[in-house]
């Protein structure tokens, strides 16, 4: 008999956190859930869509959460965890009512991100990757997020903050924690993480009509083609060996 | 004579509202919908896309309408269409802007591409990350199934057709078009084993095409005016137009749609030139995954083939532009631990080769390299290149090659102990005037509304 | 090797560097190139898991891809050969070498090169081939990715995640192959890493594949880790002896003791997989109780004893009773010494008094064996082959997953790659009949035969269908003439899988009343003459023997002055209480056994006999197929085999069995001619009236699992500890109707007593039915008085239920 001394232990296997405060996921959230599952051909595609639910009730992937996509999809708990851990905005740990992303892809970086993380955790407290004590702010290094004609970009509960600086991420930051008002630049009014991630997962929240229909970068070609009396070529006069069907 | 630039797709960008139906509908939105679906039989679509020449605008320039003949008709399984918003290659920022302005135009585009590959339900996969995007999409979508643009019985043709917006979760691989079907499919986002092509065995193991955004949002106006008139734009074999996203150290960066074959020298023009008192060191064609160019190639016709011919690759027309404040050393870093970061892991030479060449990278932005690190770390992008699974690992070998091919002297300086930051004080990349040592410290919020 | 013979269709003729080699359509390249002895190194690909080509290790060039145009390096693993294309490898391009020492590097940077302290050291592929195709030394001098190690990811199996290539070799098997997707990757990049969730353990029947199949240290069982060295082990390859599958093992020993098991590669019966009772259960006799002297009672007591002097009190006992002896040598021997037993009952004690179905049995089903079953040979046999052709498999009081494991992988493998149509006649889904994706067909115990019948009406059998019936029909009165009249009805072909790896090879030895060697009916005066001279004996006894029900109260009565009895557990029989009367009530009792039983402790005289692995015979596994059985451990303890002990017993009562050992046995039973008669008939029973309809309790439906309190896994802990918790299966209806919710305790009882669980709500099941398992906490027969199909009360239990179930728990 192997006479070794390794008892069974799981403590250091990679997961979800299984010991933090209990779930909020009731019969509510399971319904939801199972809705979910019903909207897709194949119920495993809601899968993504489920653990943003799960994200949105109990303000990470818990273990609960797990458990229920688990329990609805028929597939086994480590595969749940698996799909948990390979995207990142899935969160193991409670994450902030309010999510706040930096951009330090390379142009991001050195547009002014770099700079930008480095106050932002300063006048948090905390280091990216981490939430305030207090729950209101968590903090995450982002990459690139499809916004680059607006550099230095940062994110509010994947609401963009364009064009930002140091300054207007103090302000960003203060608005915040004070609850007044803030707007997205290209978005909506800001709710909460929580929230987002209900809409991300499914439902909706009745305010697509916000904010503006497109920002000044993402006008600038027409813009400038307006200016020059610029436009698309008129359909070419039906010649012989015209093709239009 | 076309003109320079050719807003199409943007045309109504700017209008109040314009991520309405009744905006869109007030254009004449879902007219080429309703031609195709009551004019033209499905195999008709396809020609009209393939005349038209259009390619796909995601990155591999792959013929739009030839992607939809290889769905075989005689399988008898369901085939789907899923759409590519997945943008995550950095400096790639064009259908995040076209959704959240004119979400229709992709839906119409969508109508039309499923009528032609006879599919009727299609799934549109945006990247998570972009809360607003999906809610304008995902309300576009409910005002064209109550407007009965969507759902069953399309312009009283008997064609039924459903579409699904679907967010992603944070995952930069799963652009690449297997790795998002296994994620649509509610798995890790890792590209599967090629063939079976998405064609014969794809969403569900049912014909699927993929296509980008943009390429769909593209077809509206081919129907609506016809091969003949896309062909007008663009250049011999590239042909119509597309957007070009101009970032970084321009005066005013953004989004223009041009026929393809117009130069990086045009497009920083219209942004209004490099930013005062400094000159453009550098910028990717296609965004960070393509060779860098160099001033030198301003002129380069930006179009499939004459981008290719320079060494390079058109991809996703994002150009990122970095001025002479930009440390190459820096930028290749910050890449190369983006495509760590985004390696999904499954196969060992993007896996290891990331993890072995950041620490390298990190070594010579500190001045920390030793000598000969410079040809190791080529000979390790060389075990690398063309050898992992998926294209992924092409980007940071792209990156780092091309940058040590321009800029190879501060690659050297790292490894003789001058960091990159000494070379090019990174404070003065920056589009504010914040020198670090200036940025205050202030104390932690404590209390607000919670 | 250009040929002249036209085109094959279905050949694909291409060169490897530069050789031409011809394979069938739809070979993958690393296939072909084994075929003419080219090593490619490889650490993902496993020729029986589709292709995943992470590894990157197997890169070859590829100048031509058979239509002129060259493509990118390609991963041999993933790529099928086409006409003319042209692969180049190592041995013809410097820059496939570089690939390959390029990839071996990057597998290394972060391996933690600890091979002197990691079992995989000496027989690992990643050692191996960074030897053979590797760089000489490491360019890099990062840092290394470490974890903790090693974590548990079953009381069984440790993962020591820094040695990992994640080659997914492991999550491929449980997803593809068993089923088990308890383990799944984790993380992404470089973080990636194997992981289960939780506390939820990878609990599979089949676990210890991926440990054979990881090509690096990173999974180890508890069982072996530190035990030895691959290199001073040595390696002998026979035939699993833990059930009727026939499993070719490699049995690796170190001073004549097994250190562990490994599934061999026979692609014909288990491809090169087996379960974890088949790998993990060899250690029963070395916990020091092995018997080793001969033992006879006196005064009440047994006492070691001479050889002499046990033979001689077997002899005076065996004398005494004259013909008045029962005989029951078990299921588990091998053929040879299942045909000394065969010819010990009939030509030496002149009794036909012999059955080797320890076990529940019946009158119809020792017809049915007889007549259906004994003196085939493969050729007339289903065989794994037909399982994985047929278009639909019915299978009738048979659990695969649990009582033949390997049949349960080769129906998941038909129907994951063809679609096979699996459909059980059972009273829920169990989880292997989910994962064969069967059709559940819900049949109460005892309804087999109604429902079977009832299928061939609705037109649910037919040519292409198999059906495969389990050893518990016999408890199910007209289930096996239901499965004869079916078949012959429709045309479908049915195979019988018992459990135990000796009873085919106990039928063809004739260890059955009313049945001789080779099939010859009893009840034939032609057999009877034939065997009978063979023997050289004038006749034989007349084939009216009794069957082990018979035998068992005929020795109760003292109708029956002896019984032999070879290494019967009492536990597996229907009524062990009778049993033990039977034991007490006998004049007199001779055993042979290995290790102490319940026999031994009514025994008067004991024979101890040689483990399996310490002599060579022969099993025949459930399709008829001949598996070796090979001599492991030459300094064995006790060198008397069954057939020496029978022989010299033989000799004691002035007998001759004409055989001395295992291999003279085989001879004399290779010397019989084929049986030219015909074979016994089969006199069909119909099935009995349903169940009683008085509604009292619940109808109890159960079987065997897999890992149980079997006495081949004694000492396999931690095999045991790593499998499901234990529960008892209820309706949904039945559940609520009883107040009793999923993991809450439910008691059951019997008239002679009751066991607690843990309930299991199957959606499934029928109403008015429950199962439990028949012998995991104790024989189901011991604890409630009860079996399959016998009524029991159900009922939410008060109390939890006690520390029983628990020592499944050391993963739970």
């Amino acid at each position: 008999m192997s006479d070794h001394e390794f008892m069974s232990h799981f403590d250091d296997a990679v997961r979800i956190d299984a010991d933090e405060e209990p779930t909020n996921i009731d019969e509510t959230t399971l319904a939801e859930m199972r809705e979910l599952a019903g909207r897709y051909p194949d119920s495993r595609s809601a899968l993504l869509p489920m653990l943003h639910l799960v994200q949105s009730v109990d303000g990470r992937v818990s273990d609960a959460g797990v458990r229920a996509c688990a329990e609805i999809l028929g597939i086994s708990t480590a595969q749940v965890n698996g799909v948990a851990t390979f995207y990142t905005m899935y969160k193991r740990r409670p994450g902030g009512r309010q999510h706040i992303g930096v951009c330090t892809t390379a142009l991001c970086a050195v547009l002014g991100g770099d700079i930008l993380l480095d106050h932002v955790e300063k006048k948090l407290g905390i280091s990216e990757g981490e939430t305030t004590p207090d729950g209101m702010f968590s903090l995450e290094r982002l990459e690139c997020n499809a916004a680059c004609d607006f550099a230095p970009v940062m994110m509010v509960n994947w609401e963009f903050m364009d064009n930002m600086t140091p300054d207007k991420a103090e302000q960003l930051l203060d608005d915040l924690a004070e609850g007044k008002p803030v707007r997205s630049t290209r978005g909506a009014t800001i709710t909460s993480w929580r929230e987002a991630e209900r809409v991300l997962a499914g439902f909706d929240d009745g305010r697509a009509d916000e904010g503006p229909s497109a920002g000044e970068p993402s006008l600038r070609g027409l813009t400038y083609a307006r200016e020059h009396g610029w436009t698309a070529p008129a359909e070419p006069a039906p010649g012989p060996e015209g093709q239009e069907a | 004579m076309v003109d320079k630039l050719t807003p199409i797709v943007t045309a109504h960008w700017g209008e109040e509202g314009s991520w309405r139906l009744e905006n869109y509908v007030s254009h004449g939105g879902y007219g080429a919908a309703r031609k195709a679906l009551t004019t033209m039989s499905s195999p008709d679509v396809i020609s009209l896309v393939k005349d038209a020449g259009l390619r796909g605008r995601g990155g591999a320039g792959f013929p739009t309408g030839m992607k939809w003949s290889f769905i075989p008709q005689d399988n008898p399984n369901p085939k789907y269409l899923v759409v590519n918003c997945d943008e995550s290659e950095p400096g790639t920022c064009k259908d995040m802007p076209m959704l959240m302005a004119t979400p229709h135009t992709l839906i119409e585009g969508i109508i039309i591409a499923c009528y032609a590959v006879n599919a009727h339900h299609a799934f549109v996969y945006v990247r998570g990350e972009v809360l607003h995007v999906i809610r304008r999409l995902r309300k576009a979508v409910a005002e064209a199934y109550e407007a009965g643009y969507l759902g069953a019985d399309l312009f009283g043709t008997g064609y039924g057709l459903d579409v699904i917006v679907h967010a992603g979760a944070g995952a930069y691989i799963c652009g690449e078009e297997t790795a998002l079907l296994d994620s649509l499919e509610g798995r890790r986002g890792q590209p599967r084993l090629r063939p079976p092509f998405p064609a014969v065995e794809g969403l569900y193991a049912c014909p699927t095409v993929v296509n980008n955004a943009e390429s769909i949002a593209s077809v509206p106006a081919i129907v609506e005016h016809g091969a003949a008139w896309y062909q007008q734009m663009g250049t011999e074999r590239s042909k119509g137009a597309m957007l070009y996203s101009v970032s970084g150290h321009v005066r005013r960066p953004g989004q223009f749609e041009a026929p393809l074959g117009i130069t990086m020298r045009e497009l920083i023009e219209m942004a209004g030139g490099i930013r005062e008192g400094h000159e453009l060191k550098f910028f990717t064609p296609g965004g960070s995954s393509t060779p860098i160019f160099t001033p030198e190639h301003l002129d380069v016709p930006l179009d499939y083939e004459s981008v290719s011919a320079a060494g390079s690759i058109l991809g996703t027309k994002a150009l990122q532009c970095f001025d002479d404040t930009v440390s190459a050393v820096r930028t290749a870093l910050r890449w190369t631990e983006f495509y760590k970061h985004e390696s999904c892991g499954k196969c060992t030479p993007c896996r290891e080769g990331s993890w072995w060449l950041v620490q390298t990278l990190r070594n010579i932005e500190a001045g920390k390299g030793s000598p000969g690190d410079v040809d190791k770390m080529l000979d390790v992008c060389d075990n690398v290149s063309m050898k992992s699974f998926c294209t992924l690992a092409e980007g940071f070998v792209a990156c780092i090659t091309s940058a040590v091919r321009h800029f190879r002297s501060e690659f050297e300086a790292g490894c003789n102990g001058t960091p990159a930051w000494e070379l090019f004080p990174y404070e003065a990349s920056a589009l504010f005037a914040a020198p670090r040592e200036l940025v205050t410290v202030t104390s932690t919020n404590e209390g607000g509304a919670a | 090797m250009s040929t002249d013979v036209a085109a094959k269709p279905d050949m694909v003729t291409f060169t490897i560097d530069g050789t031409e080699v011809e394979v069938p359509k739809g070979t993958l390249v690393i296939r072909a190139a084994e075929k003419i002895g080219l090593e490619i190194p490889r650490f993902c690909d496993h020729p029986l898991l589709d292709p995943v080509a992470a590894c990157r290790a197997c890169l070859v060039e590829v100048p031509d891809a058979g239509n002129g145009r060259p493509m990118k390096p390609q991963p041999a693993c993933a790529l099928t050969a086409m006409p003319g294309m042209r692969i180049e490898t190592a041995e013809s391009n410097d820059k496939v070498a570089k690939h390959q020492k390029g990839m071996i590097e990057f597998l290394l940077i972060n391996h933690p090169l600890d091979c002197p302290i990691c079992d995989k050291g000496g027989e690992c592929p990643l050692q191996n081939q960074t030897m053979s195709h590797g760089p000489g030394e490491s360019r890099y001098e990062g840092a290394k990715r470490t974890y903790v190690k090693p974590i548990h990811i079953s009381a069984e199996l440790l993962l020591d995640r820094d040695r990992c290539v994640l080659c997914q070799r492991c999550s491929r098997f449980s997803s593809q192959i068993s089923g088990d997707d308890f383990i799944s990757l984790a993380e992404r990049g470089a973080m990636s890493q194997i992981s289960i969730y939780e506390d939820q353990p990878y609990t599979s029947y089949f676990a210890g594949n991926i440990v054979q199949i990881c090509p690096v240290g990173a999974l180890t069982s508890a069982d072996y880790r530190f035990q030895s060295r691959p290199f001073d082990l040595v390696s002998t390859t026979t035939t699993c002896e833990n059930c009727a599958a026939g499993c070719e093992l490699r049995v690796d020993h170190r001073h004549y003791s097994v250190r562990r098991r490994l599934a061999g590669a026979d692609p014909e019966v288990n491809e090169e997989w087996n379960c974890d009772k088949g790998r993990f259960g060899y250690r029963s006799a070395q916990d020091g109780r092995r018997l080793t002297t001969p033992l006879v009672r006196r005064d009440g007591r047994l006492e070691p004893a001479s050889w002499h002097e046990a033979i001689d009190a077997a002899v005076t006992g065996l004398k005494a009773a004259g013909q008045a002896v029962g005989v029951l040598p078990g299921g588990h021997l091998t053929l040879e010494n299942a045909y000394a037993w065969s010819r010990f009952a009939r030509a030496v004690l002149g009794t036909d008094d012999i059955d080797f179905r320890s076990r529940p049995s019946s009158d119809e089903e020792a017809g049915f064996l007889a007549a259906h079953v004994a003196g085939r040979g493969l050729g007339e046999s289903v065989t794994y082959a037909d399982l994985e052709k047929a278009r639909r498999v019915v299978l009738v009081s048979f659990e695969p997953e649990d009582e033949s494991p390997i049949v349960f992988l080769r129906l998941r493998k038909a129907w994951r790659k063809r679609g096979l149509e699996v459909v059980t006649l059972a009273p829920f889904s169990t989880r292997g009949s989910r994962k064969m994706g069967a059709r559940l067909l819900p049949t109460a115990p005892g309804q087999e035969a109604a429902r079977l019948t009832q299928l061939g009406a609705d037109g649910g059998l037919d040519e292409d269908t198999i059906i495969l019936v389990g050893e518990r029909a016999a408890t199910s009165p007209g289930a096996l003439s239901a499965v004869v009249a079916q078949a012959t009805t429709h045309g479908a072909r049915f195979a019988w899988i018992p459990r135990r790896a000796g009873e085919l090879a106990a039928l063809e030895a004739g260890a059955l009343p009313g049945l001789l060697p080779g099939g010859r009916p009893g009840t034939d005066p032609a057999a009877r003459a034939e065997m009978a001279a063979a023997w050289g004996v004038r006749s034989l006894p007349d084939a009216t023997g009794r069957d082990i029900g018979r035998i068992i109260e005929a020795a109760t009565s003292g109708e029956l002055k002896a019984l032999v009895t070879g290494g019967i557990q009492e536990a597996d029989l229907d009524d062990p209480r009778a049993f033990e009367d039977a034991l007490d009530g006998v004049g007199f009792v001779l055993s042979l056994e290995q290790r102490p039983s319940d026999v031994t402790e009514r025994a008067d005289v004991v024979l101890p006999v040689a483990l399996l692995e310490e002599q060579a015979g022969t099993f025949i596994n459930w399709e008829h197929r001949t598996r070796p059985v090979a001599l492991i451990n030459a300094a064995n303890q006790a060198p008397m085999t069954d057939v020496r002990v029978l022989a010299a017993l033989a000799d004691a009562l002035g007998a001759d069995l004409g055989m001395r050992s295992p291999a003279q046995a085989g001879a004399d039973l290779a010397g019989l001619p084929d049986w030219a008669g015909a074979r016994a008939g089969f006199e069909p029973q119909a099935p009995e009236a349903g169940p009683d309809g008085d509604g009292r309790g619940m109808l109890l439906a159960s079987w065997r699992l897999l890992m149980d309190n079997s006495a081949a896994l004694d000492g396999a802990d931690f095999a045991r500890a790593a499998t499901q918790p234990l529960s008892v299966a209820l309706s949904p209806a039945d559940a609520e109707a009883l107040g009793i919710a999923a993991g809450a305790p439910v008691s059951l009882s019997g008239p002679d007593g009751s066991m607690q669980l843990p309930a299991r709500i199957e959606p499934d099941m029928m109403p008015g039915v429950v199962w439990a398992p028949l012998n995991s906490v104790e024989p189901l027969s011991v604890l409630l008085g009860a079996g399959p199909a016998d009524r029991v009360q159900v009922e939410a239990a008060r109390i939890a239920p006690p520390a029983q179930t628990v020592d499944q728990g050391g993963a739970a």
